[in-house]
């Protein structure tokens, strides 16, 4: 079959739009990751829980960058919030994303440090401290019973958070799986597929984070903490494989109208990043040696198991990335009417070329960086450790323990 | 035990209910009536939209794909140089089965070079090998449930009550969804405006009583264009419907189209 219709001349989501369902996933697994201390009382994972808060603020701030830059009328981007329209899937990522940051991140934030938000600020001076201040909004009740309401807020927030981080990127898939007129897209699965890896990419990022954390502060990871986000990690995993799996085989068994058009792209055009990026390297492979660890983990050695968190975690972040790429470019390298494909060439500058998007990738890391300055100290503060009589370390008169491996680089 | 659904309780759902049923109607006209300001902006003054139901019809079987009506389009609209259409005729070659392969038909040659503007390539399929060839003229699908206006994130793009898909060029974002929601490829990113731009049957033309560009400049009336409100004596949208037997493009997908196609084939998607 020879064609040669009428090709844009290049596709209209570009990079960009590969980022920010990327960037957003981040933050809906870095939250489900931080909500599994918070509500599952996950207490092997408390050390790397306020790094995945940060972690989720950071990304969550930048989230809506590529969408914005990428606008054809950016100066227009606030008729979304003033004039919705309401049966649009994008019109409602302005309150979504309002709703994730101002009432469940930012808040879930506040009361989770508002204790030592009061601490710091008396004790520390400059600017540092001015910011510390500005930040406690002039609240300094850390009295018991405050501090309970605290943490009775803040779980409650969490538990709020669930699903306001499965809405944030389920909705995000929804954008693409309601688009009919594209085969490669309109999906029922695709919010759940969105979410699912949303979650593995999320949890490989607080992975990848709290390894990073570790050996820039010239610390010993925490090897339970490690262990049990690999084993949530590899669980997810499993769950998103399965669901990406049912999604391909349903495609091939019903082999509907533009099935001609996906295998051409299957076997030609995306053969790289879906084929080798997304299914080998970024789903089987890390499969097979997180699952392995879950069989043998007792016979592996600290320094392999390490090893292999780390390059799995590198992999699955590369292979989401790749499988943001797969959806959002390889939904429009056919024509409309299933004839033809088209090439996709990567700029370098501009606001769609991959300069731009490799430093809205890096401005979410800069980000936590000074986030993890302001708020992760490498000692955690000393009224925030736990105590052996389990007070939660809220009391000021319980002695605090001596300072155990699995308190390192987290409260 | 309390019962779950107290009559207060009732009562105010009830009474909701009803408050939101009086305010719907409400809610709706107000919505057509915005509709209106906005459709008679562009309209010159007295002339109503609601008074209208303007549709295209195209008989493929006339279409000798001279490619006039893209560039009358081009003209009319100022649509940007380059690959950006707002109609476009694309041209079907069906070849003639290999002998005794036991199919119906051969391959299938689609092109459209420079949206057909300036005409076509010779046939790459030697002519004795062709079973069939025809042109097909391309534009907005006018359909009942537009995806495009479904998707539009501030309610930019919009159904005019007489019929066309307009954009408002002033609200857009250019965020693209429309385009990628559009099951025809009928719109595309304008790079001048940086807004989405799509056909709108010559909308200031045909609010002055003139027919779009293309239907004008069409020499054998392959495009048909009327007033579905006003059917006038010998009026050619309804002769073109008494006719043919008609179908319309990807109707699996719920659109339903208006612009309805005679003379075409399975191939056309």
């Amino acid at each position: 079959m020879s064609i040669r219709t009428k090709p844009p001349p290049q596709p209209l989501w570009g990079l960009l739009i590969v980022l920010y369902p990327y960037i957003t996933g981040l933050v809906a697994g870095a939250f489900i990751m931080a909500s599994l201390v918070r509500v599952f009382r996950v207490t092997a994972l408390e050390p790397v829980y306020r790094l995945s808060l940060l972690t989720a603020f950071a990304f969550l701030l930048c989230a809506p960058l590529p969408l914005l830059f990428h606008l054809g009328r950016p100066e227009r981007c606030l008729s979304v919030l003033i004039t919705p329209h309401l049966t649009s899937p994008m019109a409602i990522f302005g309150f979504v994303y309002a709703w994730y940051l101002m009432a469940v991140l930012l808040l879930e934030l506040w009361f989770d440090y508002r204790r030592d938000l009061v601490e710091w600020s008396n004790r520390t001076s400059g600017l540092r401290g001015v910011l510390y201040r500005l930040f406690t909004v002039g609240v300094t009740d850390v009295s018991e019973p405050a501090l309970r309401l605290d943490a009775r807020i803040g779980r409650f927030l969490s538990i709020v958070g669930i699903p306001s981080a499965f809405l944030l990127h389920g909705y995000v898939g929804f954008i693409f799986g309601s688009v009919k007129a594209n085969p490669w897209w309109g999906n029922v699965l695709m919010p759940i597929i969105f979410i699912m890896s949303a979650m593995v990419s999320g949890i490989a990022l607080c992975v990848f984070n709290y390894m990073v954390l570790t050996w820039v502060r010239r610390r010993t990871a925490d090897m339970r903490c490690l262990d049990v986000m690999a084993m949530f990690l590899f669980y997810a995993l499993v769950l998103d494989a399965a669901i990406e799996a049912l999604d391909w085989i349903h495609r091939v068994y019903s082999a509907e109208e533009g099935f001609v058009v996906m295998q051409a792209m299957a076997r030609e055009k995306l053969f790289y990043s879906l084929n080798v990026a997304q299914a080998l390297l970024g789903t089987l492979l890390p499969l097979l040696l997180l699952g392995g660890i879950q069989l043998a983990r007792q016979s592996v050695p600290e320094i392999w198991r390490r090893r292999i968190y780390f390059s799995s975690a590198v992999l699955i972040m590369v292979g989401v990335l790749a499988m943001r790429w797969n959806v959002v470019i390889g939904g429009q390298l056919f024509s409309k009417s299933l004839r033809g494909v088209m090439s996709y060439k990567m700029e370098f500058a501009g606001m769609e070329g991959w300069f731009m998007a490799a430093f809205l990738f890096v401005l979410p890391f800069l980000i936590l960086t000074v986030l993890i300055k302001l708020f992760l100290p490498a000692e955690p503060p000393r009224w925030r450790r736990r105590c052996s009589s389990g007070c939660s370390g809220l009391n000021d008169a319980c002695r605090p323990p001596a300072p155990v491996q699995a308190e390192r680089g987290g409260r | 035990m309390k019962p779950r659904l107290s009559r207060r309780t009732l009562l105010g759902r009830l009474s909701a209910l009803l408050a939101g049923a009086a305010v719907l109607p409400a809610v709706q006209r107000a919505k057509a009536a915005v509709r209106k300001i906005l459709v008679t902006a562009n309209a010159p003054p007295g002339y109503d939209p609601a008074d209208h139901k303007w549709v295209m019809a195209v008989d493929a079987h006339r279409c000798i794909g001279c490619g006039l009506c893209v560039e009358a389009c081009k003209q009319e609209n100022h649509v940007p140089e380059g690959p950006y259409f707002r109609t476009w005729v694309e041209r079907y070659i069906l070849a003639k089965p290999a002998p005794g392969s036991g199919e119906a038909r051969g391959d299938v040659h689609v092109d459209s070079p420079n949206g057909g503007m300036h005409g076509y390539p010779a046939s790459p399929i030697p002519a004795e090998e062709i079973q069939h060839s025809f042109y097909v003229p391309k534009l907005c699908n006018l359909c009942h449930h537009s995806p495009c206006v479904q998707v539009c994130p501030v309610g930019a793009t919009f159904d005019a009550p007489d019929g066309a898909v307009l954009v408002d060029p002033k609200h857009c974002i250019g965020c693209g969804f429309c385009i990628q929601a559009c099951p025809y490829g009928c719109r595309f990113l304008s790079p001048v405006t940086k807004v989405a731009e799509k056909c709108t049957l010559c909308y200031h033309r045909i609010t002055r009583g003139l027919r779009p560009a293309c239907v004008e400049v069409c020499p054998t009336q392959a495009r048909v264009f009327g007033d579905l409100k006003h059917p006038g004596p010998d009026d050619p949208i309804q002769k073109f419907y008494r006719k043919n037997r008609v179908q319309a493009l990807k109707p699996h997908l719920g659109t339903e189209p208006r612009l309805l196609y005679a003379g075409i084939d399975k191939e056309v998607r």
